[in-house]
C-alpha cells in the first residue's frame, strides 16, 4: 500500500446521507476479475441516462471536477452490501481521501485494506467544506490530524492503528508479515511423513 | 480440563495471539477456485508478493466448468475466469487440476479424493463449503477473498476461536435413510442458524459406522445450519481412506500415530450438546426457500409461521397441507459436494438400474470429478443412468449453483442431491427440493416424491 501522510487535491461534493453500496456499484458490475477497472461503473446509476450517456449535470461527469482526489459526503457512508468493489471503484476513479459524518463498519474495514482514508468530521466542519468548488484545494493532514480548507482546520480522530497503517502504508499483509520469524519457526517445526 | 478435537488441532495452529481474541493460525492447506481468486492474485501482483506456500495450495475450476462440452466455454466471464485461473497458476507456481484432467472436479470433491485432505490440519478455501473436508478431523472453513490474499502471501490466517457444539448422532439408520436425512432432519429442527459462531462435532455411533462419504456430506451441509464448520474425529475409517492416496504421507504409521492424538477427551468439552437419535429416521424434503423448511417424507407442509414462510409457499408454487408426493418433479439433479461422490451415485443407480425415468423428466447427472466419472464409466455406474434415460455429464458444480450453462428453468420442480433450495440457486425462478440420492432418483423415476424405504432393501446403503 502507498503511505500517505498528507494529501492535497480538489474535492467533489455529494452531501447526500446514506449513500449505499448499490449506489456506489451496482451488482452487474462485480462480475469482473480485477481490483481495478471499476472507475467508468462509479455511481453508475446516477452517472448515466438510460441511453448510457453520461448525465452532464452529476458531479463526477463535470470536466473542472475532473482529477479530483477528495469525495465529500454526508452520514452513514457505505452502508448496505459487503462489497469490496465499492472501495475499489472509489480508488479507481482516483479517489484517495471520502470526508463524510460516518461510514458503515464494513466500508470502512474494506477502506483500510484498499489505502482510502475515510475521515469522520462533524456536520458543522463539513457544512464549510461543502461550498469548495473545483478552484479551491483541500489538504488533509494525517499526521496532525486535520482537513485544511481556506486556511480553515478541522480536527478529525482516527484509531491509533489505522493511522499507522496508512502512514507506513502498511496492509494487513504487512502487518501479518512482522511476525515471519515465528511463521517460519512454525513451519521449521512443523511434523512431516515423508 | 477436558478439551475438543477441535480445541487440540487449533492449539497446535497458533502463530500469535490471545484466545478470544484474533489469533494468527497457519493454514495447512489452502484450495482455490475460479471464482474467489482473481482479485487475490491481482492484489500480489500489486504489492510485487509471491505465494508463500505454492506446495500447500492447490487449485481447480469447478464453478463455471460446463459440463456438456468442457472445453467449449461459451460465457465470456466463465471463460475469462478459467483462463485467468490457468495463468495465475503457472505464474505463481501453484499445482492446478486444469480444465479436462484426471484431477479436476469440485474443489471439496478432489481436495479428500487426491490425499490433500488430511486429519488434524487447517484448511481454507475461498466457499464456504470448505466445511466439507472436517469429516477427516481437520479445521475446515471458508473465507473470503482479501483473506483468500492474505493465505496466498503469509500461509497464515486472522481468526478468533470458534465455539465448540457437538451433535451425538446415534441409532442405527433405518433402510432408504442416509446421512443426507440426518442433517436435513439436524437442520429442519434446530433452525438455519443454531450453528452461528460454532464449530460442530459429530459424534456417536451412527458416525463411527459412517463411510468418510457420508461423513462428509454431514459436515458439508452443517454450515446451512450457521456453523462454521463441521468436524468429526479422526479413526481407522480415516486413515485407511487416506492411505495410498496421490498426496497421502507415504509414511503412514508416523501420519497415524500422530493423527490418533485429535480425539476429543469428554463432552463435557462441548460448551453445549445436542442428542439425536437416527432410529426412526425418514427421508427429508425440503418444501420451501431455505434447507431448514423441509420435512420427513410422511408428513405434509406445515402451515406458513411467518411472511417468510408465505413468501416461500408463494415462490415454490405449492400449498401447506401438501405432501411431498403431489409436487411435479419434471427436473432431477444428481451431483454437487454434498452428494456428487462414487457412493451416491451407486446408490442412485442401484434404483434405476433396468427402469426409466418418468417421461417429462429431465434428469442430469453430474460426477463431482473426473475420477469419480471414470470410476462410474468402468463399474456400468455410468451406462445405468445413460439406460435409464438420464444425461450423463462432465464433472463440475453444475446445477448446485447454475453458474454454468446447466440451469433448471423458471417455474419447474427439482428433487436436487445439492446443498441448498434458495430463490433463484438453481436458475432464475427455479423451485428446488433437496433430498439424498435415492429420494432423488425415486422421484425421478415416478415423477414425484415416493417412499423409498418400502423398496430399500432392494439396494445396498
Ligand atoms: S458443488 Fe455447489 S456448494 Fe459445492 S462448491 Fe460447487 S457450487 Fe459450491
Amino acid at each position: 500500500m502507498e503511505p500517505i501522510t498528507s494529501h492535497t487535491g480538489k474535492a467533489i461534493v455529494m452531501p447526500n446521507n446514506n449513500i449505499d453500496t448499490d449506489q456506489i456499484i451496482p451488482k452487474q458490475f462485480l462480475k469482473n476479475i480485477l481490483k481495478t477497472g471499476y472507475a467508468p461503473h462509479l455511481f453508475f446509476d446516477w452517472r448515466y441516462d438510460q441511453s448510457g450517456k453520461p448525465k452532464p449535470d452529476f458531479a463526477l461527469n463535470k470536466p473542472e471536477n475532473q482529477g479530483a482526489t477528495i469525495l465529500i459526503s454526508g452520514e452513514n457512508f457505505g452502508c448496505g452490501s459487503s462489497r469490496e468493489h465499492a472501495v475499489w471503484s472509489l480508488t479507481d476513479w482516483g479517489f484517495k481521501v471520502v470526508i463524510a459524518g460516518s461510514f458503515s463498519d464494513i466500508f470502512y474495514m474494506n477502506s483500510t485494506k484498499n489505502g482510502l482514508l475515510a475521515i469522520s468530521l462533524p456536520a458543522a466542519d463539513r457544512k464549510i467544506l461543502n461550498t469548495a468548488t473545483s478552484t479551491d484545494q483541500i489538504t488533509v493532514n494525517l499526521v496532525d490530524q486535520y482537513v485544511e480548507f481556506k486556511g480553515q482546520r478541522f480536527h478529525f480522530d482516527i484509531d491509533p492503528m489505522w493511522k499507522n497503517k496508512f502512514i507506513n502504508g502498511l496492509d494487513d499483509i504487512d502487518i501479518t508479515m512482522k511476525y515471519e520469524d515465528q511463521i517460519e519457526a512454525y513451519e521449521a517445526a512443523m511434523p512431516t511423513f515423508d | 480440563m477436558s478439551k475438543t478435537m477441535f480445541e487440540k488441532i487449533w492449539d497446535r495452529h497458533v502463530i500469535t495471539g490471545q484466545p478470544g481474541e484474533p489469533q494468527l493460525i497457519y493454514v495447512d492447506l489452502h484450495l482455490v477456485h475460479e471464482v474467489t481468486s482473481p482479485q487475490a492474485f491481482q492484489g500480489l501482483r500489486m504489492n510485487h508478493r509471491k505465494v508463500r506456500r505454492p506446495d500447500r495450495t492447490f487449485a481447480t475450476m469447478d464453478h463455471n466448468v460446463p459440463t456438456k462440452d468442457i472445453f467449449n466455454v461459451k460465457d465470456l466471464i466463465s471463460k475469462k475466469q478459467i483462463e485467468t485461473l490457468r495463468q495465475n497458476a503457472k505464474d505463481f507456481g501453484i499445482r492446478l487440476a486444469g480444465m479436462g484432467e484426471a484431477d479436476q472436479g469440485i474443489i471439496h470433491v478432489i481436495g479428500p479424493q487426491l490425499g490433500l485432505t488430511q486429519p488434524g490440519q487447517t484448511i481454507v478455501c475461498g466457499d464456504s463449503h470448505t466445511s466439507t473436508h472436517g469429516a477427516f478431523g481437520s479445521i475446515a472453513f471458508g473465507i473470503g477473498t482479501s483473506e483468500v490474499e492474505h493465505v496466498f502471501a503469509t500461509q497464515t490466517i486472522w481468526q478468533v476461536e470458534p465455539k465448540q457444539m457437538g451433535i451425538h448422532v446415534h441409532g442405527k439408520l433405518p433402510d432408504g435413510v442416509y446421512a443426507k436425512d440426518i442433517i436435513m432432519a439436524i437442520i429442519a429442527k434446530y433452525g438455519v442458524k443454531f450453528g452461528v459462531g460454532h464449530a460442530v462435532e459429530f459424534y456417536g455411533d451412527t458416525i463411527d459406522a459412517m463411510s468418510m462419504e457420508e461423513r462428509m456430506t454431514l459436515c458439508n451441509m452443517v454450515i446451512e445450519g450457521g456453523a462454521k464448520m463441521g468436524v468429526v474425529h479422526p479413526d481407522q475409517i480415516t486413515f485407511d481412506y487416506v492411505a495410498g492416496r496421490k498426496y497421502a504421507p507415504k509414511d503412514m504409521a508416523a501420519a497415524e500415530d500422530y493423527w490418533s492424538q485429535f480425539q476429543t477427551d469428554d463432552p463435557a468439552a462441548f460448551d453445549e450438546v445436542i442428542d439425536f437419535d437416527v432410529s426412526d429416521l425418514a427421508p427429508f424434503i425440503t418444501w420451501g426457500t431455505n434447507p431448514g423448511m423441509a420435512v420427513p417424507y410422511d408428513q405434509a407442509f406445515p402451515e406458513p409461521q411467518d411472511q417468510n414462510d408465505a413468501h416461500a409457499y408463494e415462490y415454490v408454487g405449492i400449498k401447506p397441507g401438501m405432501k411431498p408426493t403431489e409436487i411435479p418433479i419434471t427436473w432431477a439433479f444428481f451431483g454437487s459436494c454434498t452428494n456428487g461422490r462414487l457412493s451416491d451415485l451407486r446408490i442412485a443407480a442401484s434404483y434405476l438400474k433396468n427402469k426409466h425415468i418418468a417421461p417429462g423428466v429431465h434428469a442430469l447427472v453430474v460426477p463431482g470429478s473426473m475420477a469419480i466419472r471414470e470410476a462410474a464409466e468402468k463399474e456400468g455406474i455410468a451406462q445405468i443412468f445413460r439406460d435409464a434415460g438420464c444425461d450423463w455429464r462432465m464433472p463440475g458444480c453444475s446445477a448446485c449453483l447454475g453458474m454454468n450453462p446447466d440451469k433448471i428453468p423458471a417455474g419447474a420442480h427439482c428433487a436436487s442431491t445439492s446443498n441448498r433450495n434458495f430463490e433463484g440457486r438453481q436458475g432464475a425462478g427455479s423451485r428446488t427440493h433437496l433430498a439424498s440420492p435415492a429420494m432423488v432418483a425415486a422421484a425421478a423415476l415416478n415423477g414425484h416424491f415416493v417412499d423409498i424405504r418400502k423398496e430399500a432393501s432392494v439396494w445396498s446403503r
